[in-house]
């Protein structure tokens, strides 16, 4: 029995492999909060990465919760933060955004199902003064 | 000089492969397919502080509130006076008729929308009879569960897209979800059928 010619697979393996490099997106921050998104049906997707910013409002992760307790905390970047500080956070994500992106800057909501209106209310009206006014209440799809 | 018959050896490759498959196998492993979906709402703009601030005027027929308190419970009630009266008890779903009837007021109702004659014209329609000045108020206690708001706005989102959808096809022949968007269809069905959530500012009652 002649033997497989098997000098193509690296080529193939090859391939495979650059398509998942491309279509990677790796994790960028470690989550130091939990939250399980409310489920909807009306949902859109979130299309340009690029575009999107992110804000997490849930309880502190176990081994934070010893400090900080288990009322809903902000996380923004990689560490807990306070209601004022999402301007801030808002004007540094636009100015790394490129120019033309900008006008279509969104922000995604990730937040715990029971966080509480009052927080969510705060963070939406932060919102609105950084003119941060697409957002995206993050949620999953309901069966 | 003698010609050298020696030929060069070829690379052993067989490794290659397996390289990248460990390669691969860590892309895939680390790799998170999945894209974020959320319910997209759009923020008014922020109130402007030289402003006095001034009460926008809007006809008690054109509002609809939903109030949900502290211990999670829907509330709505209709803003024009003569039938003021609070419905308790509601579920999330009772809402998406109730906003569907509120929204389109298809039997022209003295406690729903008044209609208006589209200004300016839209694409398509021309001078429409619109609810234009209708507005669903969401209030919340500072203690209500996000949840809870959610999945009402996900009913109030749901009833807006259902009527759209209903009369896109009675108008075009189309589902909503099929029409491009900014297309003179697009236009025309978002002006008969604007998207008026308010996101007030919670406040204070029920209890405290």
């Amino acid at each position: 029995m002649p033997e497989l010619n098997t000098s193509s697979l690296p080529d193939l393996i090859f391939s495979i492999l650059f398509f998942f490099m491309i279509v990677t997106s790796m994790r960028e921050v470690t989550l130091k909060v939990e939250f399980e998104v409310p489920q909807g049906t009306e949902l859109q997707k979130l299309e340009k990465k690029s575009l999107v910013s992110y804000i997490y409002i849930g309880p502190p992760t176990r081994e934070y919760r010893a400090k900080l307790g288990t009322e809903s905390r902000i996380q923004l970047n990689e560490d807990f933060a306070e209601v004022a500080a999402i301007h801030e956070y808002v004007l540094q994500e636009r100015e790394s955004m490129q120019e033309r992106d900008k006008p279509f800057m969104k922000i995604s909501l990730k937040m715990d199902k029971n966080t509480q209106m009052g927080i969510v209310t705060d963070v939406k009206m932060a919102l609105r003064e950084a003119w941060a006014l697409n957002i995206s209440y993050s949620a999953t799809k309901r069966q | 000089m003698a010609r050298s018959k020696r030929k060069v050896p070829g690379l052993n490759a067989s490794s290659t492969a397996d390289i990248s498959f460990i390669l691969l196998i860590f892309f895939l492993v680390v790799t998170s397919m999945d894209t974020d979906t959320g319910l997209a709402r759009r923020l008014p703009n922020p109130p402007d502080p030289n402003q006095e601030e001034e009460d926008v005027k809007v006809k008690g027929r054109n509002v609809l509130v939903v109030q949900v308190n502290m211990n999670n419970e829907i509330s709505y009630y209709y803003g024009d006076q003569a039938s003021r009266v609070a419905q308790y008890n509601v579920q999330p779903s009772d809402l998406y008729v109730i906003a569907k009837e509120f929204i389109a007021n298809p039997s022209n109702k003295a406690n729903m929308p008044e209609f208006h004659p589209a200004d300016p014209p839209l694409p398509l329609l021309g001078a429409y009879p619109v609810t234009k000045n209708h507005i669903i108020s969401i209030q919340t206690d500072r203690t209500t569960k996000y949840d809870v708001y959610f999945q009402i706005q996900n009913e109030l989102v749901r009833a807006y897209n259902d009527i759209r959808d209903e009369f896109a096809l009675s108008k075009f022949g189309k589902h909503f979800a099929d029409i491009v968007p900014e297309s003179d269809e697009d236009l025309a069905v978002r002006g008969v059928y604007p998207m008026k959530i308010s996101e007030a500012e919670p406040k204070q009652y029920g209890g405290n």
